[in-house]
């Protein structure tokens, strides 16, 4: 089966922690901490969004991709539940960036957290139908949550880029599956600057529901078993979630680790399985299998089976490393500043 | 002053992919692109893409800023000199505006550079970050 | 070629004039010079001004400006080059009497600056540099200079404290002036302590926004004789440019324009620039002063600095410059500057310099440096006492 050419990622430098939030809304930080495993999140500044954070995952992606031509990529598919523009796509502006238009099929995805999963799907499918020889998929978000919302702990932003193709692989797909049903714990109407949830409902009957459904699904399809994979990872809406779901369906802490971000990069939305997805690619050998399920509101997960192959070795470092960009050089700001950041002062216009 | 989008789409060669000329006679690599070689009269010429990595030769932080930019203020502005000894202006992003230093090592990231207040059109294009890996 | 003199300038009141439009300042300058060079009428006029549109809506100013001076039907165009607007005008004065096309210029500049906000009028002052790669990417003007600054601070050495000094020396001289916009002296530590505009800027470095018009009679000798008034004899004039944008500079120590501007007037006037003894230069920013005065060659790279800061160029210093007050506290409606440079060399000159800021020793030759953005057009004339 078709699979990944290259992948690359791009985070923020700047970081806010979970204890400068609770300090503005009187919030219980180590509630936070503990309860959902939530340390600090990264914060995009103001001349960083969906579209910027995707170029430069995109680019990293090139630079793994063995000299993929940008012009032979033959879709360019953004998932994001930020993307900056309500009508105007944001995979135009990529693809003109990365120097891969005119001759391209473009769309933007929007499915909660899951539409990065759902452009890897698309992108492979497209390949190995043979219908196209590339296709580009990137995960990216700039996510916002209220202020004093529990979400505002958590909305992080990020993204994770993959060039789908047949030859030349460095995991191959072996196996996916999707999985969903109409699900509203979390949405955001048209026009409305913040999403909102149905708390605690979010989680049983959505999160868990669905990741086990697609999860134990592809493990059935797969004939695999847990202790197969050298690692797995997971939706992590919070450091909690994606580590409670791997145990309740087998997976080992040392599994899910090189992909567990949550705890110190907050939720990536969009981008948070397949950051993930990269960081674990980072570390792991020819030969590894890498299970995947993202999870994503309203509401579905996409599952995937990975085999890493030997050009992993020759790669990961062609561009920079997901955990260098997670652990150096991080920019710590106040709530002030993330809040002028994040557009959340009211200005003159 | 609102900036009519034909302007920002007609630059996006060199905003989104640092697309400049360079010129056979001499060699030399000119960006934004021109029709004629000041130095030689040439104007045979092919186009190539600027490096992505320089240093800095000149910098300012621009403490007081037009309102338009108040949402990044205090930003620091630079020349920088890129490997291929093409030079440009752009913003110096990501680091503590006090920390830039002429002889500062940087890489080129693709950012927002402007947008018309919540309703008007989104400007990409590119500014300096510390290269510091 | 003709001799070329000046007979007559005026101003109108500069600073930030709220009782007069940009028509009306103009008329006042205009008027001014007509009466204090006693002519009785005007072959055409040259109106250099920057940005009005952008300021308040207004061009077509050659027109407007011979209308409202009750002389419609004069031939009357306006010459825009940012700041060295001015002085473009004075220059396309010179060339039109020297070629033998008119007898009697006139040569204005105005620029209406405060019925906007500031926002607008940084915009409009921006308009000097290269939109789509320089102003698009967030560059004012007090940064292009303070690129400038940093870059000859790390080649030459040069301190805050010389940058301090030019602002110091300048308002000292505006003092004395009952034209300038800020007419009272400063410390280097005041300058210092000012507010930081684009480092290593601080507000005292930079000249302010300023309304204003001035206006001088460009004329024969034959004519300038005959009416019987003090006039000065224009020797050379001198115009370049360079690239629009710095980042294309090779050296940002320097602007080539004024250089080349400089040897151009020289070489016309037959003089080398030891000749010169004093000048009026385009201190937009201190640091503008500074590059400048090693650019147009009275002090070799990397001493002009040390030679401020030793007096020389004071009032009483052996090479005084900006005895108006400099742009900085006379004030700069940008594209009246040029002509004011011209009016402060002519007063010089002509002995005609309020009390307590006329040169000492009676120069004979004096000089005017005006340039647009940051140096991408610069002109220079060379003056001499009739």
């Amino acid at each position: 089966m078709a699979g990944i050419v290259g992948y690359g990622a791009h985070l923020p430098r700047h970081r806010i922690k979970v204890e400068e939030i609770a300090k503005v809304w009187g919030a219980d930080a180590p509630s936070y901490k503990k309860g959902l495993m939530l340390r600090e999140k990264s914060v995009p500044p103001p001349d960083m969004d969906t579209i910027t954070l995707a170029v430069e995952a995109a680019k990293n992606a090139l630079k793994r991709s063995g000299g993929v031509n940008p012009v032979d990529i033959g879709a360019i598919y953004i998932g994001s539940e930020s993307h900056p523009y309500a009508v105007k796509p944001s995979g135009t502006v990529v693809a003109e960036a990365i120097g891969a238009t005119p001759d391209i099929h473009c769309a933007d995805f929007e499915f909660a957290c899951k539409a990065g999963s759902e452009a890897m799907f698309v992108a492979l499918s497209h390949v190995d139908s043979g219908y196209m020889k590339y296709a580009l998929a990137i995960a990216a978000d700039t996510s916002q949550g209220a202020p004093s919302d529990a979400l505002e702990f958590s909305a992080a932003a990020g993204a994770g880029a993959f060039i789908m193709g047949k030859d030349n692989l460095i995991a191959e797909c072996l196996f996916t599956h999707s999985y969903m049903t109409d699900m509203p714990d979390f949405w955001r109407r048209e026009h409305q600057f913040y999403p909102q949830h149905g708390g605690r409902f979010t989680g049983e009957e959505a999160y868990f529901a669905h990741t086990k459904g697609a999860s134990k699904a592809l493990l059935k399809k797969s004939g695999l078993k847990p202790s197969d994979f050298t690692y797995a990872v997971f939706h992590q809406p919070n450091g909690k979630f994606p580590q409670r779901v791997a145990f309740e369906l087998g997976f080992t802490q040392e599994q899910i680790d090189p992909g567990w971000l949550a705890p110190r990069l907050g939720n990536t939305y969009s981008g948070a399985s397949p950051i993930g997805l990269t960081a674990t690619l980072d570390v792991s050998k020819p030969g590894d299998l890498i299970f995947m399920c993202s999870y994503g509101s309203g509401a579905g997960s996409d599952g995937f089976v990975w085999k890493v192959t030997q050009r992993i070795d020759e790669v990961r470092d062609k561009a920079v490393r997901t955990h260098k960009l997670l652990d150096e050089n991080l920019i710590y700001v106040d709530y002030g500043t993330y809040a002028k950041f994040r557009r959340k002062i009211k200005m003159n216009e | 002053m609102t900036m009519f989008s034909s302007r920002n789409w007609r630059e996006y060669p060199q905003r989104y992919r640092l697309e400049a000329s360079k010129f056979k006679k001499s060699g030399k690599t000119y960006f934004p692109p021109r029709a004629v070689d000041p130095e030689t009269g040439d104007t045979a010429q092919e186009m190539v893409k600027l490096p992505d990595t320089g240093k800095i030769v000149t910098y300012t932080v621009i403490r007081t800023a037009p309102s338009q930019w108040t949402e990044i203020a205090p930003y620091a502005l630079a020349i920088a000199e890129l490997t291929d000894g093409t030079r440009l202006m752009a913003q110096v992003v990501d680091c503590d505006v006090n920390a830039v230093k002429i002889g500062m090592e940087i890489r080129i990231e693709f950012r927002r550079i402007q947008s018309e207040s919540d309703h008007g059109v989104l400007s990409y294009g590119y500014k300096f970050v510390p290269k510091w890996y | 070629m003709r001799q070329v003199c000046v007979v007559g300038v005026g101003f109108s009141q500069w600073g930030e004039v709220w009782r007069r439009s940009l028509r009306g300042l103009f008329v006042d300058a205009a008027m001014n010079a007509i009466k204090n060079a006693g002519v009785d009428h005007l072959d055409s006029l040259y109106v250099g001004c920057m940005a009005s549109g952008p300021f308040v809506s207004q061009e077509h100013l050659g027109a407007l400006m011979a209308d409202y001076l009750g002389m419609k039907g004069l031939p009357a165009m306006r010459v825009e080059s940012a700041c060295a607007s001015g002085g473009m005008a004075f220059r396309q004065a010179f060339i039109e009497v020297a070629g033998g096309f008119s007898d009697i210029v006139m040569a204005s500049g105005v620029e209406k600056m405060t019925d906007c906000s500031g926002d607008d009028a940084t915009a409009a002052l921006a308009m000097a540099a290269d939109q789509e790669y320089e102003v698009f990417n967030g560059a004012t003007f007090p940064g292009l200079y303070a690129l400038m600054a940093h870059a000859h601070m790390a080649r030459y050495g040069t301190t805050r404290q010389m940058l301090s000094a030019i602002a110091v020396k300048n308002h000292k001289n505006g003092a004395k002036n009952p034209v300038a916009q800020y007419p009272f002296e400063i410390t280097i530590e005041g300058v210092e302590k000012s507010v930081m505009i684009a480092d290593p800027l601080h507000i005292l470095d930079c000249s302010p926004i300023t309304d204003g018009a001035a206006a001088v009679i460009v004329t024969t000798e034959e004519i300038a004789r005959k009416l019987g008034k003090p006039y000065i004899k224009v020797l050379g004039s001198g115009l370049a440019t360079d690239t629009i944008q710095l980042a294309h500079r090779a050296d940002l120590t320097t602007i080539k324009a004024s250089t080349l501007a400089a040897e151009r007037a020289l070489k016309m006037a037959g003089k080398t620039i030891r000749d010169v003894q004093f000048a009026e230069v385009h201190d937009c920013f201190t640091i503008a002063e500074l590059v400048i005065l090693e650019s147009i060659g009275v002090y070799k790279p990397g001493q002009a600095g040390p030679a401020i800061l030793a007096g020389e160029t004071a009032l009483e210093g052996k090479f005084p410059v900006n005895s108006s007050g400099g742009l900085k506290s006379k004030g700069h409606p940008v594209g009246a500057t040029g002509i004011a440079q011209i009016a402060e060399v002519y007063k010089q000159l002509t002995g005609q310099a309020e009390k307590g800021r006329q040169i000492p020793g009676s120069p004979k030759i004096g000089m005017t440096q005006n340039m647009g953005g940051s140096g991408a057009s610069s002109v220079v004339h060379i003056m001499e006492v009739a």
